[in-house]
């Protein structure tokens, strides 16, 4: 009975433990739960942690590119612009290149020859070609009656244009003045009137004048001048001149030198003659 | 190297055209004085392109057109008019002849540099 007793006790202690062991054990699962929820919570941070310190990090670079593409852009922006500049510049220097060759075409045509018609026949294309006139006359100054003569003449006939004394009319005024006048209106369509040029340019060398160009018409598909235009009237008033008057003269020599020659051939053959006597 | 033949009475115009042409690279220049000139040097060279005034003593420049774009050995050489006539009927008149394009004097160097290289390259469209 008493080992009955005994083990009966035995078992109630052991029920006893057992139930600590389960409350335990549920404990323990509890506690397990908890740290396992803690840990996805931390695990979950942790890994919001990260995101954020990779976002941060991408949006840095993302910054950083960005920063980087606008200063290239920038960059290409200002590249643009020079290259804009270089174009114009380029064209510029490609437009003054043309002019410069026309001048120095015009200037070494003038003076090519010292032939007195042909280097008016020079100025004669200078004026139409380069100039682009349609109705125009050289004229120059007859120092016997201080008068402009028309010597040669383009578009008009030579008899349409009158002599014009110095200081008379536009034409006239120009010679005197040593100034070039320019009509406001160029294009404007008008009857010829010898009297009423839209440009008169004198011929002089340095501030003596030898003539005038005179323009009554342009070229229809001229509108107006440029700065060659005035360049080629700056250059035809110089050199023009210059060539004109040192190829009259030297024709003008030439004319008395044969006169000169042939009355030397005739004293050296008189001689001869009056020896036969 | 392409043969360029300018086509001009005048000696200036000639020299000014001439001076130009020759800032195409590798371009040759030959010059002729009138229409029959121009024959004469389109038979004795190969030319590529030809830039002819009209007004010339001779033969002027339209009846040069007219004989270049008669004879198969030429007729597909690009012709250039350059003329002090700047109406719109000298123009056409040009052009139904056989020009291929037309400058009114004054030229303007640009352009016409801009048509000489386009019809070299067979860019003129």
């Amino acid at each position: 009975m008493e080992k009955d007793v005994s083990y009966l006790s035995k078992a109630e202690e052991f029920i006893q433990m057992f139930k600590k062991g389960e409350e335990f054990t549920k404990e323990l699962l509890k506690e397990n739960e908890k740290l396992r929820y803690r840990i996805v919570e931390l695990e979950g941070s942790i890994e919001k942690s990260v995101d954020n310190a990779r976002t941060k990090l991408y949006e840095n670079r993302i910054k950083l590119l960005e920063d980087e593409l606008e200063s290239l852009k920038d960059k290409f922006r200002k590249v643009a612009e020079e290259n804009k500049d270089f174009a114009s510049k380029y064209l510029e220097v490609e437009e003054e290149n043309n002019n410069l060759a026309n001048l120095y075409v015009a200037s070494y045509q003038l003076h090519s020859t010292l032939d007195f018609s042909e280097v008016l026949r020079i100025v004669l294309e200078i004026v139409i070609n380069l100039i682009g006139a349609e109705k125009f006359a050289i004229m120059l100054i007859d120092d016997k009656t201080n008068e402009l003569v028309p010597v040669t003449t383009e578009g008009i006939d030579m008899t349409e244009v009158p002599k014009v004394v110095i200081g008379s009319g536009t034409i006239g005024r120009v010679a005197r003045e040593a100034e070039s006048y320019f009509a406001e209106d160029l294009t404007g369509v008008r009857e010829y009137n010898p009297f009423e040029p839209i440009v008169c340019i004198p011929l002089k060398i340095k501030e003596h004048v030898i003539g005038v160009i005179a323009i009554f018409k342009l070229l229809t598909q001229k509108a107006g001048f440029t700065n060659v235009d005035y360049e080629l009237f700056n250059l035809l008033a110089g050199h023009a001149a210059t060539a004109i008057f040192s190829s009259r003269l030297y024709t003008q020599s030439e004319r008395k030198l044969t006169t000169i020659q042939s009355f030397l051939d005739l004293l050296k053959e008189k001689p001869k003659k009056w020896e036969n006597r | 190297m392409p043969n360029i033949l300018v086509v001009e009475d005048s000696p200036t115009m000639r020299q000014l055209i001439s001076f130009a042409i020759k800032r195409i690279p590798n371009s040759h220049v030959l010059e002729a004085t009138d229409g029959v000139d121009a024959l004469k040097k389109l038979s004795s060279d190969k030319i590529d392109l030809i830039i002819a005034d009209i007004n010339m003593p001779v033969m002027d420049g339209l009846k040069l057109v007219s004989l270049v774009r008669g004879n198969p050995a030429f007729k597909n050489i690009p012709i250039i008019m350059v003329t002090t006539e700047g109406a719109e009927e000298d123009r056409k008149r040009a052009i139904a002849i056989g020009a291929n394009a037309y400058l009114p004097k004054p030229i303007q160097t640009q352009e016409l540099l801009k048509l000489v290289t386009s019809y070299l390259s067979g860019n003129s469209d």
